[in-house]
């Protein structure tokens, strides 16, 4: 045998959910394979997945707790390991509890603001909102999906009352006719993608891509509808025109299962494909035809990313196409449906698990009396009723000098946030700030102690992936060096924050293993009632809602009836909120992802995955390059009103004229830099696909 | 779907119409060696080690693509049978590294195969290609069995990035123009190297690993 041992367990890269195989050897990953025959990849991995665990083993783990040794200084500055001294669990642990508790004692509870992590497991998640919500007596609580599909969950939540997505990854390859939208679905999901495209190439479905940039999906569309960014509901609006004045919409559909479709058809009158064609750019006829074939598609389903959600317009966006998929009858069969593809391994379990600042797991409400009964009575102790500050808004705070203590546990703002100077200027305002992590990032450099933790190939726990199936996570290994278990970590803060503001919550965070945090959750959230460890053990994975132990689980949603009863039509009126380009900054920014890393980097960064995409690039039009004289061997300088990086120039018609493209993992040229901090009125997603910026040539 | 009936090894059997030969005998708990045969993938129907011998037919034919007939009287270890399994054995032998092909070093013990009763014209000594960070092409390993290329294209990855070169004695699994591939459309899934049979295509980490 060439390994000592294989443990399966699910991939911590997307929220695919992919099962891997990790063989160890010497205490080591070698290698990863997919699990065979095991949804829901099948046998299928991308690059992150099969060759990018080894960043478990990057020298730059930490293995010991650390405080800062210039503590308590006026202004905080960022540093790197030299800054920080190393420590004793008891001292660290200790040492963040005085902090704490000197807040909540001097402060009170608001003066916290937290950050839970979708990459930790639904248990680290469950017990640190437990913590934030019992102990800390605050609903000040999010994290990252704050930053990516927020918009879609509040246009969701709108429409349908729910805010998953409505298909599973099995029924992928038995599609009609499908829109992708918003997602460059072959490097952010690219295991979906392969489903997608199989879809088209072995079963004669029917793809339409509505995307600014020439991805790869467009390949293997019959119609590819580039719009101006940010004029999405344009474009939807008009769709909806066209179904609406053919009759193409499914009469039945909208009687028995929707509501407010009079008043939003009327609401269409001008929304004529012409109009549309002044707005968007995209000639009327292209959108008379793809209104057509979604109108007339037997079967029809929505795929969509972050291009709908990070907008200033994200929940109308949302709401565009959750009217189409409405007035069509495309929701609740086998597909049809609208998928939001969630971004982190477990976006969609850390928000389910109640790291949100308005609602207890399993989306009960914090400010319902009911719930908040429910929960003081499961945990003992008193709670806060009033709903907490969403991430962006815990940032504002901080600068108002509300919140003064901050939390995080494996977020790294200072990469995720709009407009990181700001966010710096804020994060080095807090009067204490502890981060639980497996590397010194960005975020960590400001922290006065740090808890190392373990990553997901050293604990046990679950995942929960895009489509609500909830996966095991297995421990290969042990931590390196004296790291922890994240819900360990929790447990003993949360206890010596307790006695040191006079409460007792020994027994609330007396676990000894995850399955007995998972049961506690499964307890009180009753779409998880029928779901434990040893029933995923046993069955692979489980689609929530599964309300109890006879129940199979539910891999689509909808088909009797939407969470909020009827389907709700929301008329919309087109707003233009964004940055738009003028003749000091004449280009649009638009972020996003490449195939090779994740997020703000912190882990394939410092994986092999570096060395084929190491460095930040621009991604612009030949048309443009021309304009602004710039070759393939420039480095350029690309700025915004607010900040200003330099990177390498890639000359490509993959972006249209007039827009650029830059990646947001690279912190030596961190993208956010530039990007600007206003929100979606009720999502507070920032805009993140649009800013305007000019581009010149650099050193 | 009808049922059907036919004989496995004298052994007299009831199946669904539409199954291969290899599909039904499986299901009966015979077993039927195979090579370029993949659950989830299309048969290619390429290296032969499937055959058995059906009554009437005048070649044997290969279990993993020829349907179930009803009446067929099927015989899948007759000596002929396994003379022709040995042979290609032999052959392929003959034409790449079989060391870490753990099936095929199965199948060679028990059919006693003579691993060295051909000898190659040009013996295929090649050194494993590392053009990229992630996996290893060895290819004095490969025997053809062409599943990275159909994984690689439609049956799977779609991305198109793997084919079969030459013709006849020269094909090979090559990129596009033999370009590194870094230069072509692979994504680095991997997920060629899931299928291939003989270790010809390794993470890189498993391959330094055992130097
Ligand atoms: S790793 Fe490259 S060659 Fe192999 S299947 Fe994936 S895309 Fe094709
Ligand atoms: S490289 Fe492997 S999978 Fe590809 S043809 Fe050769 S032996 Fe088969
Ligand atoms: S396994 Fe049947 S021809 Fe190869």
């Amino acid at each position: 045998m060439k390994f000592d041992r294989t443990v399966s367990t699910t991939c911590p890269y997307c929220g695919v959910g992919c099962q891997i195989d990790l063989n160890i050897k010497e205490g080591r990953i070698i290698s990863a394979k997919a699990s065979e025959g095991k949804a829901p990849n099948f046998g299928r991995l991308c690059v992150k997945g099969r060759f990018g665990t080894d960043y478990t083993h990057h020298p730059t783990r930490l293995t010991k707790p650390l405080i800062r040794k210039d503590l308590d200084k006026e202004k905080r500055e960022p540093c790197g390991m030299e800054g920080f001294r190393e420590a004793s669990w008891d001292e660290a642990l200790d040492m963040a509890a005085d902090r704490i508790s000197r807040t909540f004692l001097q402060s009170g509870s608001s003066a916290f603001g937290t950050f839970c992590c979708a990459k930790a497991t639904n248990e680290d998640n469950y017990l640190f909102q437990k913590f934030v919500r019992s102990v800390l007596k605050t609903n000040n609580i999010d994290h990252c999906a704050r930053l990516c599909h927020a918009a879609s969950v509040a246009g969701l939540q709108k429409a349908l009352g729910s805010a998953a997505m409505s298909n599973s990854i099995a029924e992928m390859k038995d599609l009609d006719l499908f829109i992708v939208t918003g997602s460059n679905t072959t490097e952010t999901h690219p295991v979906i993608s392969t489903y997608l495209k199989e879809a088209v190439v072995k079963n004669n479905a029917r793809l339409i891509v509505i995307d600014p940039r020439k991805i790869e999906m467009a390949n293997f569309a019959i119609l590819h509808i580039q719009h101006k960014p940010g004029t999405d509901v344009a474009v939807y609006q008009a769709m909806a025109h066209v179904i609406v004045r053919d009759k193409l919409y499914s009469r039945d559909f909208i009687d028995r299962r929707t509501e407010g479709f009079e008043q939003y058809s009327a609401s269409l009158d001008a929304c004529t494909p012409q109009w549309a064609e002044k707005i968007t750019g995209v000639t009327a006829d292209k959108i008379e035809q793809a209104a057509r074939l979604y109108g007339e598609a037997e079967k029809a389903a929505f795929y969509w990313g972050m291009g709908i959600s990070q907008s200033v317009h994200g929940t109308d966006n949302t709401l565009s196409i959750a009217n189409l998929a409405l007035m069509c009858g495309h929701l609740g069969k086998p597909g049809t449906g609208v998928n939001p593809l969630r971004g982190q391994n477990n976006v969609q379990g850390c928000s389910d698990s109640g790291g949100l600042p308005n609602i207890y797991p399993g989306y009960q409400n914090v400010a319902d009396e009911e719930s908040a009964l429910k929960f003081e009575k499961a945990w003992g102790t008193d709670l806060n009723r009033k709903p907490g500050l969403t991430t962006l808004e815990m940032s504002d705070a901080i600068g108002e000098g509300i919140i003064s203590d901050f939390i995080i546990m494996g977020e790294n703002p200072l990469m995720s946030e709009p407009d990181l100077n700001k966010a710096r200027e804020h994060l080095s305002k807090l009067k204490n700030m502890i981060v639980i992590d497996i590397f010194l990032n960005e975020t960590g450099q400001y922290a006065d102690v740090i808890l190392p933790a373990a990553a997901f190939s050293e604990k046990n726990g679950t995942f929960t992936n895009s489509d609500r199936r909830v996966q095991l996570v297995r421990k290969a290994l042990d931590p390196p060096g004296e790291a922890r278990e994240d819900w360990q970590i929790i447990s003993e803060l949360a206890k010596r924050v307790g006695r040191r503001i006079g409460q007792d919550f020994s027994s609330e965070f007396n676990f000894s293993r995850a399955d007995e945090i998972w049961d506690e959750m499964a307890e009180l959230v009753p779409a998880f009632g029928g779901i434990s460890h040893e029933r995923i053990e046993r069955e692979d994975g489980i689609h929530w809602p599964c309300p109890d132990k006879s129940h199979r689980g539910s891999p689509y949603l909808f088909s009797d009836s939407f969470p909020r009863g009827k389907g709700k039509f929301h008329e919309l009126k087109l707003t233009n909120l964004s940055e738009q380009p003028d003749d000091d900054f004449p280009y649009i920014l638009s972020t996003g992802r490449v195939l090779y890393h994740w997020h703000g980097g912190t882990m394939t960064r410092r994986s092999v995955l570096n060395d084929i995409s190491p460095r930040p690039f621009v991604e612009i039009h030949p048309d443009d390059a021309r304009k602004e004289n710039l070759d393939s061997d420039s480095t350029v300088r690309v700025s915004s009103r607010r900040g200003s990086i330099e990177l390498d120039i890639r000359i490509s018609d993959r972006s249209p004229t007039g827009v650029l493209f830059i990646p947001i993992h690279f912190a030596e040229a961190a993208v956010n830099e530039l990007t600007r901090d206003i929100r979606d009125a009720s999502a507070k997603i920032p805009d993140y696909k649009i800013c305007a910026v000019k581009i010149e040539k650099g050193r | 779907m009808n049922q059907i009936s036919l004989t496995i090894d004298g052994k007299r059997i009831q199946c669904e119409e539409g199954l291969t030969i290899l599909e039904a005998a499986r299901s009966q708990g015979i077993d039927i060696p195979t090579i370029c045969y993949h659950e989830s993938l299309t048969p290619p129907g390429l290296c032969r080690q499937c055959v058995v011998e059906v009554k009437g037919a005048r070649v044997l034919l290969p279990s993993c693509i020829t349907e179930v007939k009803d009446g067929m009287v099927v015989e899948t270890s007759s000596p002929r049978v396994m003379r022709a399994r040995r042979t290609i054995l032999e052959m392929l032998s003959a034409s790449a590294d079989l060391s870490e092909a753990p099936d095929l070093k199965k199948q060679i013990d028990t059919l006693q195969a003579q691993t060295e009763r051909f000898k190659p014209k040009v013996p295929n000594i090649q050194e494993p290609l590392i053009d990229n960070p992630f996996y290893i092409r060895d290819y004095g390993k490969c025997i053809l069995c062409g599943k990275c290329v159909q994984v690689c294209s439609e049956e799977v990855q779609l991305s198109y990035a793997l084919t079969v070169a030459g013709r006849g004695f020269d094909s090979r699994i090559a990129t596009f123009y033999n370009r590194p591939l870094p230069e072509t459309s692979c994504v680095f899934c991997g997920n060629c190297i899931e299928v291939c049979p003989t270790g010809a295509l390794k993470p890189r980490k498993e391959f330094e690993n055992e130097i």
